[in-house]
């Protein structure tokens, strides 16, 4: 799911200094999964904003903001609450947040920043294992990825950094080459190490992206 | 060829150092540092070293190279995408620099500007396939070159790196890709010299051990604490701090590590961080 945190409030109170009532959003997926943008959050942004001085002229929790359609469909059953606002704020991913700015003319304020795509650990702590490179490596890394997890996304082994197997940018993490070794050796497979990968083809991650299924898919 | 390429491949013992390129234009003290190096081989040029930004080695290299010191051009992976990269190459061989250390380049994390970001577009496996390339006679697209470049590609390696095997094969990626020789991160203990040059003996590729002026256990333990890949061992630290001139002592230090290398390399590379006028002594 994509992580995102929520603004800092004296960068949100900023953005709203010229706006006076205001309609929240937010969105049922990711975000409420991370906690920055689900219901709750969306109630305690509503009694912050009362601290402030805000008029909340309503709000939505959107099922998934990112989907354009489905953002426009909520937004209309609550015409009347977006009209009377100011602006609009978004506790959703930068993409949630774009799904409503393009359906409405009014100012839309994001509130949350948008970090990553990440696994969850544990309940609330989530780590970055894909950075979306479209072109995959992972079935040669025994399913490790390290154009992501190793910091400097290197193709051929390790860094000179590597200090007793642990990563140069942070020593508390393995370094990801040296996690990848050791599952191909587990399972007796040579991998990627048996061939030089040449540079990364980063065409394939052209912004913005574009996609389009085509007969169903392939 | 380079007065470096020639020494290694007639066996004599080389001797390379370093010199770091000054924050700001005032090349002074960098010239003067190089000429204080005369008798060394080669000088390898340090590009935003523990990426901290100073001027460009390719600028500095060039003006050494044509006021007659011989330099080893180092270039990170980490401030340039393959474009930037192979327009530098060219660049240095139009100065009329051969020899190159090609390097990943420690994180942007380290240095003083660790909001940048980070490129590494190209690993330095990869960066030598590129150099072999160019000096072929072709960039990265297969476009043919009006003027070849001439190179002496070198790559780094730290002979102490565990796990070994893991760190091994990327020497050997490293001379399949035309790796020439490598410099090594300074080297502390002689038991994993020998295991790494032992290692190395069928790969027939020179090896220029890295030797570290450490003037004090504080400064020693500076180094563990934020230069990545160097690992000064305790009971290295524990002689200088015991001894009643720490100066001396990281004198003598370097000087055995010299002494290993004339048994077991091709060469020393002296990083004296500022004290190039002991060199003589260090290699004494
Ligand atoms: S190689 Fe890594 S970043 Fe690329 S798609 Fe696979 S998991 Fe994601
Ligand atoms: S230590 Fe390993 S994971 Fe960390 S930057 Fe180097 S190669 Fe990547």
């Amino acid at each position: 799911m994509i992580i995102s945190e929520l603004k800092p409030l004296e960068e949100l109170q900023q953005a709203l200094s010229s706006c006076d009532k205001l309609f929240l959003v937010g969105c049922a997926a990711c975000a409420t999964a991370c906690k920055a943008g689900g219901e709750e959050e969306v109630f305690k942004l509503q009694e912050w904003l009362a601290t402030q001085d805000k008029e909340v002229t309503g709000s939505v929790v959107i099922d998934e903001a990112c989907h354009i359609m489905r953002a426009a469909r909520d937004l209309r059953h609550h015409r009347n609450a977006v009209q009377d606002a100011d602006a609009l704020v978004v506790l959703a991913c930068g993409s949630g947040i774009q799904s409503i700015s393009s359906n409405v003319e009014k100012r839309v304020v994001g509130g949350l920043n948008s970090m990553f795509l990440g696994n969850v650990r544990r309940f609330g702590y989530y780590e970055e294992m894909c950075s979306l490179c479209g072109e995959c490596i992972l079935n040669e890394t025994a399913g490790i990825c390290p154009v992501t997890t190793c910091p400097k996304g290197l193709l051929n082994g390790p860094c000179g950094g590597m200090t007793d197997g642990c990563c140069e940018v942070d020593a508390e993490i393995e370094c990801a080459w040296r996690l990848i070794y050791e599952r191909l050796q587990a399972q007796r497979r040579q991998g990627v190490f048996a061939r030089r990968v040449p540079p990364k083809n980063w065409s394939r991650r052209r912004q913005p992206g574009r996609y389009r299924l085509t007969n169903g898919g392939r | 060829m380079s007065q470096l390429a020639q020494q290694l491949a007639s066996g004599r013992f080389v001797v390379t150092a370093e010199i770091a390129p000054p924050k700001g234009t005032n090349l002074v003290s960098a010239l003067a540092g190089a000429r204080k190096l005369q008798g060394v081989t080669a000088v390898n040029v340090t590009d935003n070293q523990g990426a901290n930004m100073r001027l460009s080695s390719l600028a500095l290299a060039a003006q050494l190279q044509q006021s007659g010191t011989e330099t080893i051009l180092q270039l990170t992976c980490r401030d340039r995408n393959r474009m930037a990269l192979q327009s530098d190459l060219l660049g240095a061989a139009a100065f009329g620099i051969e020899n190159l250390l090609l390097l990943s380049g420690d994180h942007s994390k380290f240095g003083d500007h660790p909001d940048a970001r980070p490129v590494f577009d190209l690993d330095s496996v990869q960066m030598l396939d590129m150099a072999n390339g160019l000096m072929a006679g072709f960039d990265m697209a297969g476009k043919r070159l009006d003027g070849v470049p001439r190179f002496f590609p070198g790559a780094a390696v730290n002979p102490a790196a565990e796990p070994f095997e893991l760190m091994f094969q990327k020497v050997t990626k490293k001379v399949a890709s035309g790796a020439r020789f490598f410099q090594t991160q300074s080297v502390f203990e002689r038991g994993s010299l020998e295991r790494f040059m032992a290692a190395m003996a069928p790969l027939r590729a020179p090896v220029i051990a890295g030797v570290l002026l450490i003037r004090s256990a504080k400064m020693a333990r500076f180094l563990n604490a934020n230069i990545p890949g160097v690992k000064v061992p305790q009971p290295l630290i524990e002689r200088l701090e015991c001894a009643g001139d720490p100066m001396a002592e990281g004198l003598a230090i370097a000087r055995e590590t010299v002494g290993w290398a004339r048994e077991l390399c091709q060469g020393v590379h002296l990083m004296t961080l500022g004290h190039e006028d002991h060199i003589p002594e260090i290699l004494a």
